[in-house]
């Protein structure tokens, strides 16, 4: 059993609208300590087991779904859960 | 193991738990009276949301039963999701209006989406195909960034839900009052189109018949919704978040095509949605209505969450479920159904003759209570009135009009006041086109469809002026139905019926039964007399915040059927060189008008007179002129007098102008908002037909100027260049929203 | 000509765009379910606009992985015209179909309203009968019409003439270069942000969308005559 973490963010080369409107939105609170807000999604798998590594099969699922490479970055990390 | 934690039948009344669902002392002895014994906490619970105000109107019975409700062509009167209406050739219109106060008050997203969800399913639970949707909405002054934030969100959420399932949002309204800063008002209204062979009911019928639950899982949001919608709005209401659902406008629209599927099916026999009070209200009241009861096996209810109580799927608010009653045997064909739709449909109960609603849960019967001692038999309370004070001081006054020095900053003044200004802000956020059927997008009087395959239109409209219902109920709520058909009319419809929307705040106080008595005395006259009955609506109390409340706004949504599309005519001038006509008297009326607020940052005095008589003339005048085909444009002469409207009319056109002629009293010729007034162009080779059809005064005409003039006893008043006065009057939600 | 309007759960706009096909052009045209295994028989294929699966991973994310996805490739492999209106061009985008992807408006909001295209190319199956440079008008009504590709991509779309249309005046969603529509290298695959079965009649406000299928149907019949 393993929970996944799943993490899509759009490239640095594009323009992340709903970013930018959080940190002027930030910036008008006073806080101009913040220099750049990026927006992305967030998911979580549970993965029962698997024939292939995980790894390979997660990667795998952000690049043909979770993710469109064309515009989004991803990173994921694995955890393994014990089964209670 | 939540299980353990509800208190015993005894608990529940020496420890007076019912008082926290809402309940009464009395309340709660009836209950015991028709139990003949204690009841336990899930049946207190079914008790505590099925005789709150918002199921059981228990405080507004006694004033809804004035209106009338009845005519020639109401299939389908209030009781049901929603009213009927015959069009003609086998086919009718359905409609109601909901609001989502509450709800939208905590979360606003969500509030307004789920508000949309609700309506659609009320309309589509008759077996209609829903076809428009329109809104009514009251926020506070927009300079503060909490309103703004409400106002972003709510207008967010509804275009979220309506541009997901695919049906235009074409029409609605939106005031900006102090009153509503706490307690936003968010009213929405679904149109749908039925065939009359195909219109179903929400009943049990036939012992033995298979009860089944479709649509999503149930989880524990929005558990005392209803109860929630009953009860006054304070600074802790926000702790209360989690009564609060969230919308799947995709499950929903899944749901829609599986159950318009399901209507053509002889295995149906009644179909609810499961709305306010979810499961419990869908249940008792199919039951009831049928004069039957139902037994359901609540471990087979598809649950979300995990460790469910009885009491907490009975009260689950979850969106996008229906309740279905099938004829036994059929169950198959309905899984297979919704199964295309990727959808469940599960077998949970059936119909049985004792008129008992009988809950199973974990193999024990939880709850066994007279379905209609919950969904007849709640209490009704006939609240005391009193003349408010204020209104006897308004009607003292004198009329008063307001000292303008500069006609020309007085109406640009006017065209950015917010409750004027243009809401193309909003409605470019609503998808008005889909489904490609709109005639007249948001923007003129009353939105129209066509009726695809016929010749025939739909035109829809939403109408409620709050001022003038603050000043006078009773002259409010007439000049809110006459407005909403002025706008029909306009649009080149004939008023159908209505259904209302009543808002109010805490019925308890007198003063505020009164205002709702009233208005409902103001409304059913004018129904009557412009033949429009009532066929559904709803009513939401305890609008207030901290003790204040909200201005009384009994909204009206209000249908109109176009004979042929050709008659469809909007606001707009079309052409320059068409006659410019006024149909009805000019009166120093100021009391609760725009320039009035304005010019005291406060309203007062009398609400502008109507005479039904005169309006109901005036109505079928202009329809006749529009139906001759005589009429170029009409426009409703309201918010900010003849002024406003002569530049609404301009806007949209390039190059377009007007020059107009009055007399008397220039502010009063201007800026009055006397009823029963209509602006009406025509083409010059129709002056004369025209003019033997009506008694309109010819005022002016359209110019290719691009410029507005306005002489009043023969001097230039007024004067300004249309384009400058549109982006004024375009500009202004926006530049609010920037502040 | 056969027309299909492919129906994926959540697609809102099928109605529309068979009615306009059938009422307009008064050719043939069927609803085809998103399972479908076949899409033989069909001369011309539609992706209408909606919210396939509430388009709540990214639009046209979920839709592209669909049965009759495959049949949709090679139906474009083949030759056919395939159209993809609003979230049909994101399913086509998400396909890969065509090059480039869909971010998120960038006022943010969803944005409904009639707006001002320029043909940039004439000389396509989709727009012959529009003159070259000629200004139409035809509504949007979308929240994540951002189109957006690499330098490289766009270089490609230029170079091939790729772009059908672009915004005229102002630009509703902020996409890239003011593109509304591009087709692949071949020429038979369009995707579109605005909707031209939503401008097929006067009465609705105005009809400039009309010549899109129209050009679709006379380049089909000049092919079948010369064929046949």
């Amino acid at each position: 059993m393993y929970k996944v973490k799943v993490f899509v963010t759009l490239r640095e080369s594009v323009l992340d609208p709903q970013g930018t409107a959080v940190k002027d939105s930030l910036h008008s609170l006073n806080y101009s300590e913040v220099s750049d807000v990026r927006i992305g999604k967030y998911m979580e798998l549970s993965i029962e087991k698997s024939e292939r590594p995980v790894e390979e099969v997660v990667k795998e699922m952000c690049e043909r779904l979770l993710a469109n490479v064309v515009i989004e970055d991803y990173r994921f990390e694995i955890e393994e859960a014990v089964a209670q | 193991m939540s299980l353990m934690l509800e208190p015993s039948p005894e608990q529940l009344k020496s420890q007076k738990v019912y008082k926290e669902m809402g309940l009464s002392d009395e309340e709660f002895a009836m209950v015991e009276k028709i139990l003949g014994r204690l009841p336990n906490y899930t049946e207190i619970g079914l008790f505590s949301v099925m005789w709150s105000e918002h199921c059981s109107y228990k405080n507004s019975k006694p004033v809804l039963k004035k209106f009338p409700t009845t005519g020639d062509k109401v299939l389908q009167g209030p009781g049901e999701g929603a009213g009927i209406v015959d069009i003609g050739d086998e086919q009718a219109v359905v409609f109601k209006i909901e609001s989502h106060n509450h709800p939208s008050a905590i979360e606003p997203y969500q509030g307004a989406a789920t508000g949309v969800g609700g309506i659609i399913r009320d309309v589509f639970s008759m077996g209609a195909r829903p076809v428009a949707l329109l809104n009514s909405l009251r926020f506070g002054e927009l300079d503060t960034p909490r309103v703004r934030y409400l106002f972003e969100e709510v207008v967010a959420g509804i275009a979220g839900y309506g541009n997901c399932i695919g049906i235009p949002t074409v029409g609605g309204e939106i005031q900006f009052d102090a009153s509503y800063e706490g307690n936003p008002l968010v009213n929405a209204m679904c149109v749908g189109l039925i065939d009359h062979k195909d219109i179903k009911k929400g009943q049990a019928h036939g012992v033995g018949n298979t009860v089944m639950y479709v649509g999503a899982k149930t989880g524990r949001d929005g558990i005392h919704g209803a109860t929630f919608a009953s009860e006054e709005l304070t600074d802790q209401s926000e702790e209360n978040r989690p009564a609060v659902q969230v919308g799947d406008p995709f499950m929903e629209k899944l749901l829609l095509e599986a159950c318009l599927e399901l209507v053509q099916s002889d295995a149906l026999v009644g179909i609810q949605d499961m709305g306010a009070a979810g499961l419990t209200s869908s249940s008792a009241e199919m039951a009831s209505k049928a004069g039957s009861g139902i037994e359901m096996n609540l471990d087979l209810v598809p649950q979300r969450e995990k460790g469910m109580t009885a009491y907490e799927m009975m009260l689950s608010e979850s969106q996008e479920r229906m309740l279905i009653v099938v004829k036994k045997g059929r169950e198959q064909e309905i899984v297979d159904l919704f199964s295309k739709y990727d959808l469940e449909a599960v077998s949970i109960g059936h119909v049985t003759d004792d008129k008992q609603l009988r809950l199973i849960h974990q193999s024990e019967v939880v709850a066994d209570v007279p379905a209609d001692a919950l969904a007849e038999e709640a209490p009704v309370y006939h609240k005391p009135s009193a003349e408010p004070a204020y209104y006897r001081e308004f009607q003292t006054m004198e009329n008063d009009i307001p000292a303008v020095e500069n006609y020309k900053e007085t109406l640009m003044s006017l065209l950015q006041q917010p409750t004027i200004a243009s809401k193309e802000w909003v409605y470019n956020q609503y998808d008005y086109m889909v489904r490609t059927n709109t005639v007249v997008a948001p923007g003129s009087d009353a939105a129209v469809i066509r009726i695809r395959g016929t010749r025939k239109g739909l035109a829809m409209t939403t109408d409620c002026n709050s001022r003038y219902m603050y000043l006078d109920p009773e002259t409010g709520g007439k000049i809110a139905v006459a407005e909403a058909a002025r706008n029909i009319i306009c649009s080149g419809g004939e008023p159908l019926a209505i259904t209302d929307n009543l808002n109010f705040g805490n019925p308890e106080k007198p003063e505020i039964f009164w205002q709702i008595e009233k208005s409902a005395d103001g409304i059913s006259e004018a129904c009557k007399t412009l033949n429009t009955p009532v066929i559904g609506g709803n009513v939401s109390l305890y609008n207030e915040t901290n003790g204040t409340a909200i201005y009384p706004t009994p909204v009206i949504g209000m249908v109109g059927l176009v004979q042929d599309i050709d008659d469809v005519t909007t606001q707009s001038f079309k052409e320059a060189g068409d006659l410019i006509y006024l149909l009805g008297e000019t009166k120093p009326e100021f009391g609760g008008s725009e320039l009035q607020k304005l010019t005291y940052k406060k309203i007062f005095g009398k609400a502008p007179e109507l005479d039904l008589a005169t309006e109901a003339e005036y109505q079928e005048k202009v329809l006749a002129a529009i139906r001759s085909g005589l009429v170029a444009s009409a426009h409703d002469i309201a918010e900010g007098g003849l002024a406003v409207a002569v530049a609404e009319s301009l806007f949209g056109k390039t190059q377009l102008g007007a020059d107009i002629h009055l007399t008397g009293e220039a502010t009063t010729q201007l800026f009055s908002e006397s009823q029963s007034r209509f602006l009406i162009s025509v083409k010059k080779e129709n002056q004369h037909e025209f003019e033997k059809l009506t008694n309109a005064v010819l005022i002016g005409e359209v110019t290719a100027g691009n410029k507005l003039q306005a002489f009043v006893n023969n001097e230039l008043v007024l004067e300004e260049q249309t384009d400058v006065l549109e982006k004024a009057w375009k500009g202004a939600i926006p530049t609010c929203l920037l502040k | 000509m056969k027309f299909a309007v492919i129906v994926f759960p959540g697609s809102n706009c099928d109605i529309d765009m068979y009615h306009a096909v059938k009422d307009e052009l008064g050719c043939e045209v069927e609803y085809v379910w998103h399972d479908a295994g076949s899409l033989e028989g069909f001369d011309g294929i539609l992706l209408p606009g909606g919210f396939s699966y509430g388009d709540y991973l990214r639009s046209g994310a979920i839709a592209r992985f669909s049965n009759v996805m495959k049949e949709v490739v090679k139906a474009a492999e083949a030759g056919k015209p395939v159209l993809g209106v609003c979230n049909g061009f994101q399913i086509l985008l998400e396909a890969g179909l065509l090059p480039g992807a869909m971010r998120r408006n960038e006022s943010l909001k969803f944005i409904c309203r009639p707006v001002e295209l320029k043909v940039e190319n004439n000389g396509t199956l989709f727009s012959a009968e529009y003159n070259e440079g000629e200004v139409i008008t035809i509504p949007v009504a979308h929240g994540e019409g951002n189109y957006y590709c690499d330098d490289e991509t766009l270089a490609r779309l230029k170079g091939n003439n790729q772009i059908v249309f672009t915004y005229h005046g102002e630009n509703p969603n902020g996409s890239l270069e003011n593109i509304a529509g591009i087709t692949n290298e071949k020429g038979n695959v369009l995707g579109m942000m605005p909707h031209p079965e939503r401008a097929v009649d006067e009465l609705l406000g105005g009809a400039d969308g009309l010549k899109l299928f129209q050009s679709i149907v006379k380049q089909w019949r000049e092919a079948h005559v010369v064929n046949a």
